[in-house]
C-alpha cells in the first residue's frame, strides 16, 4: 500500500519516529504521481525527482537532529499552481505564464518549507482559477478520481484530485468563490477556507483580490487544522494580512458540538438543490443534532444577489489583476508584432483562454465609466446587505450549515458551454468570500451514482474553531 | 480688438523625499544601475503586492497642512488602468476617490497685489518606470529603479490669470515643500514638474474657454513661455472663428512651440477602481497634530523675524530664506559669529553669485556654517583682508574646509604689523618716484597705485588699511 494513504499527521508521526524516512515518503509519493497521472492529470508540474529526494533528504537531517518538530516534517506536499515557488515552473494553467519561473516563493509556501513539507509538485487549476470544473486549464482537464468520465470541480480541482487520487496526502488550493470548497466536495476530501486575512496572499496570484484566500486541501478535518495552523501568518507584505493569536486550530480537534446553535438557511435548500443532495446534508445535520447541537431553519435571503455580485467584483479586481500579463516582462509574448499595441493584442488574444477573456471583458465593462455606479457600486452595495444578512443570523446562530454544490461532480466537458449556468453552481460558495467568513466543506455522503457529497459550515470571522469542531464531531461520529 | 482673460490651472507632480519607493522597500536614490532598485513588487511580478510607506503620507499630510488643505481622515487608493510598458501592473496606484488633501489654498503676491490661489487636492501615487529606446529603434529597454518611487500630485482651481502669478505659485510651492523637508523640487530633475491647463476668455465672459494641458516642461522659464505662447495660440485660433480642442499637448523648449499629444477624443477610460490591495488609511487626529507640531518656520514667518531680530533688510531676506538650508546655514552662522549682516552679504552675494557660475542651487551649497563663522571671525579680526577672504571662501564653497588651517598652511594670514611693512613701502615709494610725485601734486587716487603696488609686493597678504595709513604718514 501507497504511503499517500495515510493522512499528512499520521506520515509526519511515521517520519518522526523514524518508521520511514522523509526521503522513503517523497519517493512513494512521486511514484504515486507517476502512476496516477496518466488518468488524472491532477499536476502541471512535478518536480524533478533528483530536487525532490535532495530536498527530502536535508528535510530528515534536520528532522534527526531536532531541528524539525512540525507535524508535518517530511510530508510531501503538491502546492496549487497560482503560488509563487522559487526556481519551480508557476504557470496559473495558462499559456501566458507557460514559461514563468518565479524569483521568489509565496509566504503560506514558505511556512509549509519551513515545517519541513517537501513540495513534489504544482497542480492544476481552472486557468488564473477562473472556473468549477478544471477544464479551463491550458493544460486539460483535471479527472475527479471518483469517476474519470467527471470533473474533479474547480478551481482548486488538481489538489483536490491529487489528495484524493492517494497522490499526495495533502494540498495548498486557493479559493476566491468555492475554489477549495468546492472540488474538496466532489472528490471526497475536506477543504477549508479561513477568514480573509488570516493567510498571507504574497505570492498568490491574485484572481479576485478582496476575496482571494489560501487553504488546505486533506483528507480529514484533522490536517486541516493542522496544516492551516501552518500557513496562517501575519505577513508585514500582505497589507491585508490580519494579526490574530488564536491560529492554534488543532486545539479545536473536539468531539463536541453540545448546545452549538446551527442555522439552516431554508433558501440553500430549496429549488435548484439535487435532492439526494440535499438529502445526504439533511442527515448530516441530524447526526450534528444527535450530538446535542441545536439545528434552526431560517431564512437568509439575499442569495440571489449573491453571484451577481461575485461575479462583478471577482471580474472587475480580475480585469486590473490580469492586466500584467502583457507579454513585456515575463511569460508568452507573442511571435510577430509590428508595434507596441499589436503585440499587446496578440500576446493577450493568444495567451489567455476563453473564460478568461469573458472575465477580463466583464471586469472592465463593469468598471469602465458610466457603468461603474450601475454595476460595481451596486454590487459593493449588495455585498453590503448580504453580510447584514450573515451578521444578523450569526446573532442567533454559532455555525450555518449549508450544501457547497447544488450537485455532484458533473460529467466533463458538460459545463463550459453554458456560463451563466456554471456560475449559478456558485451560489452556496461565494457569499463566505463576499464577507470573509471562514467555511470548510466536509464529506457527508454519496449519491446513488457514488460520487461525494460534501457538507459546507460557515462561521464567524475569525472563528474557524467552531467550524473545525462541529467538522471534527461530525467527522467523528460517521467514521466506519 | 477684443480683450481676452487666460485662465490657468496647475497639476503639480512632486517627488517626495523618502529613502524607500511608497509600495516597497527598494531604494529611491537617482542614478543606480539600470534595474538595481527593483524587487517582484516594483516590476509588478504576479503574487506581489504594495506595502504602504507610512512616510509617504506623513509627508502628503505636511504639504496640506501646510497648503492650508482639509486633510482625509478616510483617504484610500484606487488603481489607474492603463498598458504602457513602464507601467509594470499596467496599473498605476493612485488616489481618485478619496485623495488625501482637499480644499486648500496658496497664497501669492505678484507685482505688490496678493492673490489665493485655490487648492482642489492633492493626492498620493508611484511614479513609473522609465523607456529606453535603442537609437536604431529596433528595440526599447525598460528601467524600473523609478518605478514605485512616491510622488504626490497638487491639483490647483483654475485661479491663475497670468504666466507671473503661475511662477509665483510655483515658487510658493517649491520654497513650502522644500522647508518641509518633502521633496528638494528640482525642476531641471523631474523631481517637480507642473502640466498647465489653460484657456482663453473674452474678457467679462464668466463661460469656461476649451482648456488645453500642456505636458514637458522644464523650467520655469519653459513654464512662461509655454504659457505665452498657448494663451496667443489659442486666441488666433478664436480670432480666425475656429475652435480650441481639448487636448493635451506637448512644449519643445527649443523650437518654442507646443505639438498636439492627444485630443480628448483619444482619452483612455482609466477604469479607477479602489485598490483592494491597500485597506483604507485612517487618519488620526493626534497623527495630524503631531505632523503639524514638527511644522518648520517657514520663508514668511523668517523674513519678519529677520527684519526684527538682525536688522536684515526685507529684500536680502528673501533671497536667503527662498532656500531653507540657505536660511539654516544664515541662522546657524550668526549663532556662531554674532555678525547678521557679514553673515548674510557672504550668502547673499558671493554664494549666490557662485552658485550660477557653476549653475548649481541652493540646495547644493556645502560648507559649514562653522566655517563660514570662522571665516567672518578671521576677516574681522584681520587676520586676512577681504580679497584673501574672499579667496578662501571660494575654496570653501568648492570643497568646506577650515579657513583657519588654510589660512595657516597656505601662509595667507595678513601683515598687520607696522613696522613690518614700513620697508616694503619704503621700496614702493622708492621704485614709484612719478607715482609719489602726483600724490604730492593733489592727484589722492596716485595712492590707490601705490597701495596695489605694496600688496602686490606682499602677495596680498598685507592689511590694506594700515598700508594706506603708512603711505599717507611716509609721503
Ligand atoms: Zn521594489
Amino acid at each position: 500500500m501507497s504511503l499517500m494513504k495515510y493522512t499528512a499527521i499520521e506520515l509526519g508521526k511515521m517520519i518522526a519516529s523514524g518508521e520511514i524516512s522523509a526521503v522513503e515518503a517523497a519517493g512513494d509519493c512521486l511514484e504515486a504521481i507517476r502512476k496516477n497521472e496518466p488518468d488524472i492529470n491532477a499536476f502541471v508540474t512535478v518536480c524533478d525527482e533528483q530536487s525532490v529526494l535532495k530536498k527530502a533528504e536535508e528535510v530528515q537531517k534536520k528532522i534527526n537532529s531536532g531541528e524539525l518538530l512540525s507535524p508535518i516534517a517530511g510530508v510531501p506536499v503538491a502546492i496549487k499552481d497560482n503560488m509563487c515557488t522559487a526556481d519551480i515552473l508557476t504557470t496559473c494553467s495558462s499559456r501566458i505564464l507557460s514559461n514563468f519561473i518565479p524569483p521568489y516563493t509565496a509566504t503560506a509556501v514558505e511556512c509549509l518549507e519551513s515545517a519541513g513539507a517537501v513540495i513534489v509538485g504544482k497542480t492544476n487549476m481552472d486557468e488564473f482559477a477562473m472556473g468549477s470544473t478544471t477544464e479551463t486549464s491550458f493544460y486539460g482537464a483535471t479527472k475527479n478520481p471518483h469517476d474519470k468520465t467527471r470533473v474533479p470541480g474547480g478551481s482548486s480541482g488538481g489538489s483536490a484530485a491529487a489528495v484524493a487520487a492517494g497522490e499526495v496526502t495533502f494540498a495548498l488550493g486557493s479559493d476566491t468563490g468555492g475554489s477549495i470548497r468546492q472540488p474538496a466536495s466532489h472528490c471526497g476530501v475536506v477543504g477549508i477556507k479561513p477568514t480573509y486575512g488570516t493567510v498571507s496572499r504574497y505570492g498568490l496570484v491574485a484572481y479576485g483580490s478582496s476575496l482571494d484566500q489560501i487553504g488546505p486541501i486533506a483528507k480529514d478535518v484533522s490536517d486541516c487544522a493542522a496544516i492551516l495552523e501552518i500557513i496562517s501568518s501575519y505577513d508585514t507584505k500582505d497589507s491585508t494580512s490580519f494579526k490574530r493569536d488564536d491560529t492554534d486550530f488543532t486545539t479545536a480537534l473536539k468531539n463536541d458540538v453540545n448546545g452549538l446553535k446551527i442555522g439552516i438557511p431554508g433558501d440553500y435548500f430549496g429549488t435548484g438543490l439535487d435532492s439526494e443532495v440535499k438529502k445526504a446534508l439533511l442527515d448530516a445535520a441530524d447526526v450534528l443534532k444527535s450530538r446535542g447541537a441545536e439545528l434552526e431553519y431560517f431564512d437568509l435571503s439575499l442569495t440571489e444577489f449573491a453571484v451577481p455580485a461575485y461575479y462583478i467584483i471577482a471580474s472587475a479586481e480580475a480585469s486590473s489583476n490580469l492586466s500584467r500579463f502583457d507579454g513585456v516582462k515575463y511569460g508568452y509574448r507573442t511571435g510577430e508584432y509590428e508595434n507596441l499595441h499589436q503585440m499587446y493584442k496578440k500576446t493577450r488574444s493568444e495567451g489567455f483562454g476563453t473564460e478568461v477573456k469573458r472575465r477580463i471583458m466583464l471586469g472592465s465593462f463593469v468598471l469602465s465609466s458610466g457603468y461603474y455606479d450601475a454595476y460595481y457600486l451596486k454590487a459593493l452595495k449588495a455585498k453590503n446587505l448580504i453580510k447584514q444578512a450573515f451578521d444578523k443570523a450569526f446573532g442567533k446562530y454559532d455555525l450555518i450549515i449549508g450544501p457547497v454544490s447544488p450537485s455532484t461532480a458533473p460529467e466533463l466537458g458538460t459545463s463550459l458551454d453554458d456560463p451563466v449556468k456554471m456560475y449559478l453552481g456558485d451560489i452556496y460558495t461565494v457569499a463566505a468570500n463576499l464577507i470573509g467568513l471562514p467555511a470548510i466543506s466536509v464529506p457527508c455522503g454519496r449519491d446513488s451514482k457514488g460520487l461525494p457529497v460534501g457538507m459546507m459550515l460557515t462561521g464567524k470571522c475569525f472563528d474557524e474553531k467552531t467550524v473545525i469542531r462541529a467538522a471534527y464531531t461530525y467527522e467523528q461520529e460517521t467514521q466506519i | 480688438m477684443k480683450q481676452y482673460e487666460t485662465v490657468i490651472g496647475l497639476e503639480v507632480h512632486v517627488e517626495l523625499a523618502t529613502k524607500t519607493k511608497i509600495f516597497c522597500g527598494c531604494s529611491t536614490r537617482f542614478g543606480g544601475e539600470v534595474n538595481t532598485h527593483t524587487c517582484p513588487v516594483c516590476t509588478g511580478m504576479p503574487g506581489a503586492l504594495p506595502v504602504l510607506n507610512k512616510k509617504v503620507v506623513e509627508y502628503a499630510i505636511a504639504v496640506g497642512l501646510a497648503t492650508n488643505c482639509e486633510i482625509n481622515r478616510n483617504c484610500r487608493f484606487d488603481r489607474k488602468n492603463y498598458f504602457y510598458p513602464d507601467n509594470p501592473q499596467d496599473y498605476q496606484i493612485s488616489q481618485l476617490y478619496e485623495p488625501v488633501c482637499l480644499n486648500g489654498h496658496v497664497d501669492i503676491t505678484v507685482n505688490g497685489t496678493g492673490k489665493s490661489v485655490g487648492i482642489h487636492e492633492i493626492h498620493m501615487e508611484e511614479d513609473a518606470g522609465k523607456l529606453i529606446h535603442e537609437e536604431n529603434g529596433s528595440m526599447s529597454l525598460i528601467d524600473f529603479n523609478r518605478s514605485g518611487v512616491p510622488l504626490i500630485e497638487i491639483v490647483s482651481e483654475p485661479d491663475m490669470r497670468s504666466a507671473e502669478e503661475v511662477i509665483s505659485y510655483l515658487e510658493k510651492l517649491r520654497t513650502t515643500i522644500q522647508y518641509l523637508g518633502a521633496s528638494d523640487c528640482k525642476l531641471q530633475e523631474g523631481s517637480m514638474r507642473a502640466d498647465v491647463n489653460l484657456s482663453v476668455r473674452e474678457e467679462g465672459s464668466l463661460v469656461l474657454g476649451t482648456r488645453t494641458e500642456m505636458k514637458n516642461l522644464n523650467s520655469f522659464k519653459a513654464i512662461s513661455r509655454a504659457i505665452d505662447a498657448e494663451r496667443n495660440r489659442q486666441i488666433r485660433i478664436i480670432e480666425s472663428g475656429k475652435r480650441v480642442v481639448q487636448e493635451t499637448r506637448r512644449w519643445d523648449d527649443n523650437k518654442e512651440e507646443s505639438y498636439s499629444m492627444r485630443s480628448k477624443e483619444d482619452a483612455q477610460d482609466y477604469r479607477y477602481f479602489p485598490d483592494p490591495d491597500l485597506p483604507g488609511i485612517f487618519i488620526s487626529q493626534e497623527w495630524i497634530d503631531a505632523i503639524k507640531a514638527d511644522e518648520p518656520e517657514f520663508k514668511t514667518a523668517k523674513m519678519a523675524r529677520y527684519a526684527k531680530e538682525y536688522g536684515i533688510p526685507e529684500s536680502d531676506a528673501d533671497i536667503i530664506t527662498d532656500s531653507r538650508h540657505m536660511a539654516d546655514i544664515f541662522e546657524e552662522t550668526v549663532k556662531l559669529c554674532g555678525q547678521p549682516k557679514k553673515a548674510a552679504n557672504w550668502l547673499m552675494v558671493d554664494t549666490i553669485r557662485l552658485l550660477k557660475e557653476n549653475s548649481m542651487d541652493p540646495e547644493d551649497i556645502r560648507f559649514s556654517p562653522e566655517n563660514l563663522a570662522k571665516l567672518i571671525k578671521l576677516n574681522m579680526s584681520g587676520t586676512i583682508n577681504s580679497s584673501v577672504a574672499k579667496e578662501v571662501f571660494e575654496k570653501m564653497f568648492d570643497g568646506d574646509m577650515d579657513p583657519e588651517s588654510y589660512v595657516k598652511e597656505h601662509g595667507l594670514a595678513q601683515e598687520n604689523d607696522e613696522d613690518a611693512l614700513k620697508a616694503t613701502v619704503q621700496k614702493v615709494i622708492d621704485e614709484n618716484p612719478r607715482s609719489v610725485e602726483d600724490y604730492r601734486n593733489g592727484k589722492e587716487k596716485a595712492i590707490g597705485f601705490l597701495v596695489g603696488q605694496t600688496m602686490k609686493a606682499m602677495q596680498g597678504k598685507a592689511n590694506p588699511g594700515i598700508v594706506n595709513k603708512i603711505l599717507k604718514e611716509l609721503l
